[in-house]
């Protein structure tokens, strides 16, 4: 679904990924985790088309489309995700009002018509049980006055109305109580299926005791340097990210 | 991307920016350009009109020559040729209001194309009666008789003069005198015809009233004159719209409206003004200069005004209310929208006379391109209003950076009982705000307009259910190309 090979990426001329190869198949969940500044959030942006990043080399096919070539909305239609790390306020756009035009943008795109307010409704009704999410939040303004565990569930709850092929969650697990990472685990575990894609970004091991991934990826310095499975995580966790550092720096010494 | 689907779609953008840009071809009465003592006795006359309007008129030219254009305004002041101007135009054919049959097709269906609906059958399940104002005359006015039953006089400017002459006698200037400024001047000395509204005492008015003003001849001017009066316990909601054809040179819309609503009468005024706003370069468009207020002239009545400004090359307008009677309200909601070389200088002004009046103002300025949108706003509480409240917010939205976003608050107390609060703000729309909506599917420009409309919400939710719809919808349209 999802193939990535040597991306390079840079914002404000600093070289943050420096040749990543990810490939995301459908049915999969990959984690992608490492330490502060080591381009995990970059990767999302970059996958998202955020204008304020340039692609300096590098190619993302995604669906057999040239990802890089779409523009962001685009992207969106074409059935990328990304669940943002900081989900912006909208003042006096109501949340529902923003999910209709997004999901009837994202119809019109696939040559349907809009959707029946009744169905549309009912769709709501249905998607907001999936993430326990508040049904007053729904009708409020789009994260106006939200706490930080209502952003991001207001962020599973729209992954679920938008039903995209490929989900980037990047951060989600940041700055949620037990009870909210539990939550939106269970969204998200619940939307898995075999047509669909996750990349988790998360910083730590927590997240993936909740939704437990096919693959675990350590990004570092803008690479992959390590691939695995759960007990990778696991690994990481124990002996911390200053391990990898250095076993990675030592092993790029030795090459040289 | 594909660059010719892409350039394709900018032109027909580009294209499409003011779709009310038309021309009707109709046969035109349109009076020889200039202005003079024999002009004013020409309108009067094509008006028929009793002789003591005739001198008011005259009176208000003498005025209009002896006064000086104003320098206070936050815009160059264009230099405008009075008498290069025609002061009277109107469709050849004389439609008689009682039958729609008897009104030019040719008019009938540019009203169509504003989707104005004179056809009465359609006109939104019968809640608005509308008159359409074409050029200099009054053509159409729908649901007089329904209106009759309950006693409210919805007719035109020029009927009202025959049919109800006392009426018009007393209250006539009575809120904007001749002597008010320049512009409120020439309107006295030529208006042509406008809106006429009574409402008895103790009646709601059954629907929503509304006028369409549409400028078509060429070289002509628009001074039209509204005139409302609620009487005691009325209620009555009223809306105006205003388009005009694109054309190079400016054209000038120097209307007056008085509203007067005497003790526990309410009066609602919206407007949504769509002139002309001349092309990308800043050529042509409407010089909308205008003087509107409203007397709170018993106690316990209310006067509100919503506007929703999107049109003109440059707009110059603040819709007041004189607080004269004790426990009257007055508000002023507002979103001016202006962009490519427009100017709006607005705002209100609330007069606070009687004891415990009450006023709120809410005005949204957008400006985008190379546009300045100035909010002006005055507060005024005389020694005699014990505890007046005044409640200001305005805030600024800029699009881009060559733009400007101005307010100039004044503030006069002369009471200390009084309370009076201001807030302000300024903000720019967010690239991490357009990109998120963008993540979602939904393009920049609807991105755009999804964020404008909910920094307006405040003051669209104070239209009329109908006319919001549209008003979300032209500020949408407004800001298209000025992205990115």
């Amino acid at each position: 679904m999802l193939s990535i090979r040597n991306l390079q990426a840079s914002i404000e001329d600093k070289q943050i990924l420096r040749g990543l190869n990810l490939e995301v198949g459908a049915g999969e969940v990959h984690a992608i985790m490492g330490p502060n500044g080591s381009g995990k959030s970059t990767l999302g942006n970059v996958l998202a088309g955020r204008e304020s990043y340039n692609v300096t080399g590098g190619s993302v096919t995604f669906d057999g489309k040239d990802l890089l070539s779409l523009s962001p909305e685009d992207r969106a239609r074409e059935g990328l995700f990304l669940a943002f790390q900081y989900p912006v306020e909208i003042p006096g756009v109501s949340n529902i009002n923003f999910l209709k035009t997004a999901v009837n943008e994202i119809r019109a795109y696939k040559g349907f018509s809009p959707m029946e307010a009744k169905d549309f409704l009912n769709m709501v009704k249905e998607k907001q049980g999936l993430v326990e999410f508040d049904a007053k939040l729904a009708n409020r303004s789009l994260n106006e006055g939200f706490s930080g565990g209502e952003k991001k569930r207001n962020e599973i709850f729209q992954l679920a109305m938008l039903q995209p092929k490929l989900s980037i969650l990047d951060e989600t697990d940041s700055g949620l109580d037990i009870d909210a990472l539990r939550i939106v685990a269970n969204g998200v575990n619940q939307l898995r299926s075999k047509e669909n894609a996750f990349i988790l970004i998360t910083h730590y091991q927590r997240l993936l005791e909740y939704i437990v991934p096919d693959f675990v990826h350590v990004l570092y310095k803008g690479r992959i340097v390590r691939s695995g499975t759960k007990e990778l995580a696991l690994e990481l966790e124990e002996k911390g990210y200053d391990w990898l550092k250095e076993t990675v720096d030592a092993e790029a010494e030795k090459a040289i | 991307m594909n660059n010719t689907n892409d350039e394709i779609l900018l032109q027909e953008l580009a294209e499409q920016e003011y779709k009310y840009g038309f021309t009707t071809d109709i046969e035109m009465d349109i009076a020889k350009k200039g202005l003079s003592e024999d002009m004013v006795r020409f309108i009067s006359a094509k008006k028929n009109e009793p002789e003591w309007l005739l001198e008011w008129r005259l009176k208000a030219l003498r005025y209009f020559h002896q006064m000086e254009l104003p320098t206070w305004q936050n815009f160059r002041h264009p230099n405008i040729d009075f008498q290069d101007i025609s002061y009277y135009a109107a469709p050849r054919k004389k439609p008689q209001v009682n039958n729609l049959d008897e009104v030019d097709p040719e008019l009938l269906s540019t009203f169509a194309k504003l989707g104005i609906p004179l056809d009465e059958q359609k006109i939104l399940a019968g809640v608005v009666a509308v008159d359409a104002v074409f050029d200099s005359v009054s053509v159409k006015t729908t649901f007089r008789e329904k209106l009759k039953e309950v006693g409210v006089i919805f007719c035109s400017f020029g009927e009202a003069v025959q049919e109800h002459p006392d009426l018009v006698k007393k209250y006539l200037g009575s809120v904007v005198p001749q002597t008010d400024n320049v512009y409120a001047a020439l309107n006295a000395a030529v208006f042509s015809d406008g809106s006429f509204v009574y409402i008895p005492k103790g009646v709601n008015c059954p629907m929503e009233l509304s006028t369409y003003f549409r400028i078509n001849a060429e070289n002509t001017g628009q001074f039209e004159r509204t005139l409302i009066i609620a009487d005691d316990g009325a209620y009555v909601s009223y809306l105006e719209g205003c388009t005009a054809p694109m054309r190079d040179e400016n054209q000038l819309h120097a209307a007056v409206v008085e509203l007067v609503a005497l003790e526990n009468a309410e009066i609602k005024y919206s407007t949504v003004q769509n002139w002309y706003p001349g092309d990308k370069n800043g050529v042509g468009g409407i010089f909308n200069f205008v003087t509107k207020r409203g007397i709170c002239k018993g106690n316990n009545s209310k006067i509100s005004w919503t506007q929703v400004e999107t049109g003109s090359a440059i707009t110059w307008k603040y819709p007041s209310v004189i607080l004269k009677g004790d426990h009257s309200v007055g508000e002023f909601y507002s979103v001016a929208l202006t962009r490519n070389y427009q100017m709006a200088d607005t705002g209100t002004k609330m007069i606070h006379l009687g004891k415990n009046t009450r006023s709120r103002i809410i005005s949204k300025g957008i400006s985008a391109g190379f546009s300045h949108n100035s909010y002006r706003g005055q507060v005024k509480i005389s020694p005699g209003a014990d505890h007046a409240r005044n409640f200001t917010q305005c805030d600024s939205l800029l699009i881009g950076d060559r733009c400007g976003a101005h307010t100039f608050p004044y503030i006069e107390t002369r009471n200390n009982s009084a309370l009076l609060e201001h807030e302000a703000t300024t903000s720019k729309i967010g690239e991490d705000q357009i990109f998120y909506l963008n993540q979602r599917g939904i393009n920049s420009e609807k991105a755009v307009g999804l964020i404008i409309n909910g920094y307006a919400k405040e003051v669209l939710n104070q239209l009329p259910m109908e006319f919001a719809v549209e008003a979300q919808k032209l500020l949408a349209i407004s800001l298209e190309g000025s992205v990115g």
